[in-house]
């Protein structure tokens, strides 16, 4: 056993644990940060998007030191059927300026977010595994981890241990996922030329591209991503677990079969493979929010899977609840009072916030994405609306009206009738609006 | 108390390190700096020389500001003070030049912690490999120098003579020597620990001691850095590889592979120049 007591112990380095050592330890509070990795971020794998918005009231201007790779100015939505797509893009000086997003890379990202962890005061605890939690009756009191005489005490500790939440499992908070309730990610990075990438994506400078898409993954539900870094570009899909247990197709076939899809294989063309990566995903959302916190302990980011799978928001979810986490046991630590009772207010504090909000908005896509509509959605639907548009677009001597006619016929017919369209529409409609 | 020093560099991790594919050599740029291997060898050594009869175990190195990593790794581990010689006065620095500066700093760790009775070193560094440091350090200290070894067999703290085993070409050489004596550490002689909890929270917020070209009061710079080393390198280049000829054995059972297998190497002149078939 380690001799020294802490204020509080912090189990996970991404972005949620180190947000919560941030703001404890910028606080004066006594903060350990442990990582299994050899350093915060070492393993850690995402799409590759972070975003301005919450990190950025913890860390004001990080942007100008943080490792970033590019800003992102232009973001496109892809329907992709298996040889065409129907591509929305977008782009509008106003969007990157305040920036909104930026490509970023994990193993750096992570390590210079915790390194400010560091500056602050918090200690850090790398290559080290916590095996379980140290409780006295129904109260957390400390984490015992891998090393020798290695337990550490602590008021509270704040579980921050991602996806596969293993301490999140100890306090009986978190079930073994079912497989309806995270999607696998794999990904690749790609390295590319720097000037390729620019006059590829139509960039310059440090100006980054991001493509999210739909479709043409096998008939399974699934999104897929495509950004661009300075040298590299990252591609990954994400898959429903329970879609890739039924047609008995490994994630990374997924991927091999967008790459070729014809527009983005030319993306991607005379690229070499530097890295490949796999991750669970948490798509259960609102649902599968578990309580979070009890006496001695708070649970954040991924852990509580606070993601939403719909706008890829994964990291801006973790740091806004490691902040709030670490605001609550700030209060904690100057009343004396680590019991429920108190941490309760982090739950509440949750609940006021946009994490709740947006995953409670969002409630709905679980239910949506595993019922059978999704055969439709990410089936057929691409399909059918390129070819419709293909048909609006040709000049072919039919009546404009007559297209329209047969467009929403098409619709209908992929559908399964006026009906289903309807349903679909309306449980679209439902799913996104809570 | 037993003094013992432990000299160690940072090295980058040769594991991790890419080719240049135009160049040929190695880029030592983005691959993760770590304790030189053998030196950890030295250090867990040292150790548990401490753990057995009690030591003070001084870390040091020459090397950037940025070693000071190295050295919180070793105090996590269990050395008790860590010193980080830097300077850009040290810069440029053959093992010439870098075996003076070692010595001129055991010296002094001995004025402040009492005389250093023993000295680890690894047996060479993974990115210079000329195993010349250690030995150049003995010399200057005037210690016993045994090198390439493998294992301590025994120390004895009351006639201060210690025991090892040294690892040779043609066989193992058991060596008794008195201290000071300087150990070079070969990859055999143990398996570094892993550091605890306390050590790490230790290490966590050590600040290694930094003695730059000032804090030495005899210093001569005329030995020190780049002005105190002699060694040039004329040229430097990567061997060209030998296309080797292979053919994989692709036979419906083993005896047939054997079987061919036998053909081919006697179709060889090998088996002549083994002496495994008589000439004529
Ligand atoms: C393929 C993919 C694409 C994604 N794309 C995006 C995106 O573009 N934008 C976005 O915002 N989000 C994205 N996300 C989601 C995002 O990655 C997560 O929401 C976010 O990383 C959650 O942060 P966290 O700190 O909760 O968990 P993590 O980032 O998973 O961090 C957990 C940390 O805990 C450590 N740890 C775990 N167990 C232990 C233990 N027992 N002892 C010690 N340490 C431990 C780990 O080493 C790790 O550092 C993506 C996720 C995936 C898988």
């Amino acid at each position: 056993m380690a001799e020294e007591r802490f204020d509080c112990v912090v189990v996970g380095g991404g972005p949620a644990g180190a947000a919560a050592a941030y703001t404890m330890a910028k606080a004066g509070l006594k903060v350990a940060l442990i990582d299994r990795g050899e350093f915060p971020g070492a393993k850690n794998v995402f799409g590759g998007v972070l975003f301005r918005s919450q990190l950025e009231d913890l860390l004001p201007e990080f942007w100008k030191e943080a490792p970033l790779e590019r800003l992102i100015v232009e973001e496109r939505l892809m329907l992709l059927d298996e040889q065409g797509m129907v591509t929305l893009s977008h782009r509008n000086p106003g969007f990157a300026d305040p920036p909104n997003s930026w490509s970023a890379m994990r193993a750096q990202f992570d390590a210079w977010f915790a390194g400010k962890a560091e500056k602050a005061g918090a200690v850090p605890v790398y290559q080290t595994t916590v095996t379980e939690l140290l409780q006295e009756g129904d109260r957390v009191v400390g984490v015992r981890t891998d090393r020798e005489d290695g337990d550490l005490y602590a008021d509270i500790v704040i579980v921050a241990d991602g996806v596969n939440s293993l301490l999140g499992k100890a306090l009986g908070v978190h079930r073994e996922w079912q497989p309806d309730e995270v999607s696998l990610g794999v990904k690749e990075i790609i390295h590319l030329p720097r000037n390729v990438i620019e006059s590829r994506f139509n960039l310059e400078g440090n100006e980054g591209a991001s493509i999210e898409f739909l479709g043409d993954t096998l008939g399974m539900t699934g999104l897929g991503f495509l950004y661009t870094n300075k040298e590299s570009i990252s591609i990954g899909v994400g898959i429903m677990v329970n879609d890739l247990q039924k047609a008995r197709v490994k994630p990374y076939a997924v991927l091999d079969h967008v790459k070729q899809h014809p527009y983005i294989r030319k993306l991607i063309a005379g690229g070499e493979v530097e890295e490949y990566a796999a991750h669970l995903i948490p798509e259960g959302g609102f649902h599968s929010m578990p309580p979070l916190a009890g006496n001695g302990w708070m649970i954040c980011g991924d852990a509580a899977q606070m993601v939403n799978a719909v706008n890829g928001e994964g990291t801006n979810l973790a740091v806004l609840s490691g902040r709030l986490a670490g605001e609550t046991a700030i209060l904690a630590h100057v009343r004396g009072d680590y019991s429920l009772g108190m941490l309760d207010h982090y739950n509440e504090s949750i609940r006021a916030s946009i994490v709740f909000k947006d995953l409670k908005k969002y409630s709905g896509i679980h239910g949506l994405l595993s019922g059978p509509e999704r055969r439709v959605l990410f089936g057929k639907l691409p399909g059918v609306l390129n070819e419709s548009i293909s048909d609006y677009m040709s000049v072919n001597g039919i009546t404009k009206e007559e297209k329209q006619k047969m467009l929403i016929h098409q619709l209908r017919d992929a559908a399964g009738g006026n009906v289903e369209l309807l349903r679909l529409g309306l449980k679209g409609w439902r799913a996104i609006n809570r | 108390m037993l003094h013992i020093a432990v000299c160690i560099k940072q090295v980058p991790d040769s594991r991790e390190m890419r080719i240049d594919p135009k160049t040929n050599t190695l880029i030592r740029q983005g691959a993760p700096a770590i304790v030189n291997y053998f030196d950890l060898r030295g250090l867990e050594a040292a150790l548990q020389l401490k753990d057995e009869f009690g030591a003070r175990v001084t870390v040091l190195t020459m090397g950037p500001p940025s070693a000071d990593k190295a050295i919180k790794e070793c105090i996590a581990m269990g050395a008790d003070e860590g010193i980080l010689v830097s300077d850009r006065g040290f810069a440029g620095a053959d093992t010439l030049a870098t075996s003076y500066v070692v010595g001129q700093t055991i010296d002094k760790a001995g004025e402040v912690w009492g005389p250093v009775d023993l000295v680890f070193c690894g047996k060479q560094t993974i990115d210079g490999d000329t195993g010349q440091v250690g030995p150049g350090v003995a010399c200057r200290l005037d210690y016993e120098q045994l090198t390439y070894v493998e294992k301590v067999e025994s120390f004895d703290p009351n006639t201060r003579e210690i025991v090892v085993h040294r690892h040779l070409e043609d066989g193992v050489e058991r060596v008794q020597a008195k201290l000071p004596a300087l150990i070079t550490a070969l990859a055999e002689m143990n398996k570094p620990r892993r550091a605890s909890l306390p050590g790490v929270l230790r290490a966590a917020r050590y600040q290694p001691i930094v003695w730059t070209t000032n804090d030495f009061t005899d210093l001569d710079r005329s030995k020190i850095g780049l002005r105190g080393s002699p060694t040039v390198v004329g040229r430097s280049w990567v061997p060209e590889q030998k296309p080797v000829n292979t053919k994989i054995l692709t036979g419906d059972t083993v005896n047939q592979v054997a079987e061919d297998l036998f053909t081919a190497l006697f179709a060889t002149e090998l088996p002549g120049k083994l002496g495994w078939v008589q000439e004529g």
